[in-house]
């Protein structure tokens, strides 16, 4: 157990030197925060309507960042925002990495036909501009924030059962696993203890960098009408909301847009220096 | 080279008849039935039932798929419920002027992505590295919906330099010769001497395509960058210096020649992604290309029109992999499996 803390403190040592990677990692802890002290944090209901102060500007009547056409606090609306976008994120990659991992990790362990099949059909889903089959998922199974999270689920499948299916290729041929299979191992025991712990590093890599671009497409779905639905405090959605105005109240649209930015970026950031640390194969 | 070729041709088929099938099973995903949701809740039962004999929902689903595909394979996507016009039409009216945004989005993003990559590789570890590549992550991580609204609120209406969307002055009436409305403006600068279509083209498309650009302006960036550091640190290069090259004919001759190939396949990647994933850049400039349109389609349930839209981006986001492929095959002498 030592030797596997010492790595990982290892790990930690050269983390902390990658200065863009510990900024990226301090947005996404702050954006956590937010999340769970939203109630604390944010000084008004985020879906209280104070009718006389619409589209007030930043700084007046007490609206740290202006209020919105219906004299909902943006503030607080942003705060709460953050539970949602993080939320569905969390629950997307979830989606993606639980079928794109077991796929990838039966296509890759038992190979032939199955994989044939396999590769065929993620080949075809990456052969679809993935937003675009966002849109038409999200549009057929009808407007919702559980729904778009289940288009951004699967549009991210295809990427996560490459990755897991390449690893588990490069870990199966290892000694260590012909000496347990030797030794009678069943093909789950194998898969799931011997060859799933090993394919761990990428898969926390791009998971980090999915998060990044399933909580954007959540924003472009909501932007478009497609995810959540008002009055839900939505990053995505009030952009959206707030388009009509942007003549006359640029803080509508400008804050949430920039909660988006600083979300995406945070686990952009921490994506990137994850995978100089955990998986030197993968460095650009 | 041709064995490799001949594969890579062959693939494509049994992707192509992949997608169109996905695409086929799409109209299964939506609970309800296609023909009551287009006309609502009030329809009676009998125009359903017309509109599903129109569509052939009425028949087994093998048979829906067979002359789903016989069709599709005809170029025949059937009819917009909207207009009544056949789908392929409406798609083709459309195309270029999704085909027009994405390259000039893209000569704009590689003009500054292969400058931006060039500079970071070339002064490793200064400012200009860190704010070139820092920059390219935000430009990964900013939102294209926000992104546009921002320059709209900017250089539209605050600086009032430049429309906010359309394609050309609501006045105009240009009589399109490629459908390439930039295209058509300078050719009508020697046939009619008038320029102010060709302005007009011009104002219209520089917003849109920006915002568009962000994203592969940042990857070109990025893929630019990492192609030169590895070039850089090779033999040739220090022989280069070492026989007294002015640092400029090192850098740009010797070592970005070498590393074009990288940065042409990316180009090449995200020339098909600008094609399909521009709804939201359509959507916010009012362009009025293909993303625009099947956007509208998707609202007004217009399922036909979504399924061709669908299929006909897929094959041509396909097909650009394909083209990309044989670019790569073609200038990369390595490849001859």
């Amino acid at each position: 157990m030592t030797k596997e803390e010492s790595l990982l403190y290892e790990q930690w040592v050269q983390f902390k030197k990658n200065r863009s990677a510990v900024f990226g990692l301090a947005i996404v802890v702050l954006f956590f925060l937010m999340a769970l002290f939203a109630p604390l944090l944010a000084p008004a209901n985020p879906i209280a309507q104070h009718l006389d102060a619409q589209l007030t500007q930043p700084m007046h009547k007490g609206f740290l960042l202006g209020t919105d056409d219906l004299g909902r606090d943006i503030l607080s609306r942003i705060l709460f925002g953050a539970r949602i976008s993080l939320l569905v994120g969390a629950i997307s990659i979830s989606i993606s990495v639980t079928v794109g991992g077991v796929v990838g990790l039966v296509s890759g362990y038992f190979g032939g036909v199955v994989d044939l099949l396999v590769m065929r059909l993620i080949d075809i889903m990456l052969a679809f501009p993935s937003i675009l089959l966002a849109i038409v998922i999200c549009a057929a199974l009808g407007p919702s924030l559980q729904n778009a999270m289940i288009a951004i689920g699967v549009i991210g499948v295809p990427s996560i059962a490459r990755i897991v299916r390449a690893s588990v290729l490069a870990e199966k041929e290892m000694d260590y696993v012909t000496a347990e299979r030797s030794l009678g191992a069943s093909h789950l025991r194998l898969i799931f203890s011997a060859i799933l712990p090993n394919c761990v590093a990428p898969l926390i890599v791009q998971s980090t960098l999915a998060y990044a671009g399933a909580i954007i497409s959540a924003a472009g779905l909501s932007f478009l009408g497609l995810g959540a639905q008002p009055p839900t405090p939505e990053w995505g959605f009030m952009v959206s909301s707030g388009k009509e105005f942007i003549s006359t109240a640029w803080w509508v649209i400008t804050f949430p847009g920039l909660a988006i930015l600083f979300a995406v970026l945070g686990f952009n950031l921490l994506g990137d220096g994850l995978r100089d640390v955990l998986d030197p194969r993968m460095k650009e | 080279m041709g064995r490799y070729l001949a594969k890579r041709f062959l693939l494509v088929i049994p992707t192509i008849l992949g997608v169109v099938t996905l695409v086929f099973f799409l109209r299964f995903l939506s609970p309800g039935d296609p023909a009551r949701l287009m006309l609502g809740e009030r329809a009676t039962p009998d125009s359903v039932k017309v509109l599903r004999a129109e569509w052939g929902l009425d028949r087994p689903k093998s048979e829906q798929y067979m002359v789903y595909m016989s069709k599709v394979m005809r170029m025949d996507l059937g009819r917009s419920y909207k207009t009544g016009d056949p789908v392929i039409r409406e798609i083709l009216d459309r195309f270029p002027a999704t085909v027009e945004l994405s390259i000039v989005s893209l000569v704009m993003a590689a003009i500054l992505g292969i400058l931006a990559g060039v500079v970071a590789a070339t002064r490793r570890n200064t400012l200009a590295d860190f704010v070139a590549m820092v920059g390219s992550l935000v430009g990964v991580s900013v939102p294209i919906f926000w992104l546009g609204l921002i320059l709209i609120i900017v250089f539209a209406m605050n600086l009032n330099l430049l429309p906010t969307g359309g394609r050309l002055d609501v006045r105009m009436l240009m009589q399109p010769i490629t459908g390439f409305y930039t295209l058509d403006g300078f050719i009508y600068i020697f046939k009619e001497r008038n320029f102010s279509y060709f302005l007009s083209a011009l104002r219209h498309i520089i917003l849109p395509a920006a915002a568009l650009a962000t994203v592969p302006l940042a990857v070109i960036a990025r893929v630019t960058r990492s192609a030169m550091l590895e070039i850089m640190g090779q033999d040739y290069i220090r022989t280069a210096r070492a026989k007294g090259l002015p640092e400029r004919s090192v850098v740009w001759s010797h070592a970005f020649r070498n590393a074009l190939l990288p940065v042409i396949t990316i180009i090449g990647i995200e020339f098909g992604y600008n094609l399909a994933g521009a709804v939201l850049t359509e959507t916010i400039f009012a362009w009025p290309g293909i993303g625009n349109w099947m956007f509208n389609a998707v609202l007004s349930r217009d399922y036909l029109a979504v399924q061709g839209g669908v299929a006909f981006v897929s094959v041509a986001f396909i097909l650009i992999n394909l083209l990309v492929d044989v670019l790569y095959a073609y200038v990369n002498p390595r490849i001859r499996y």
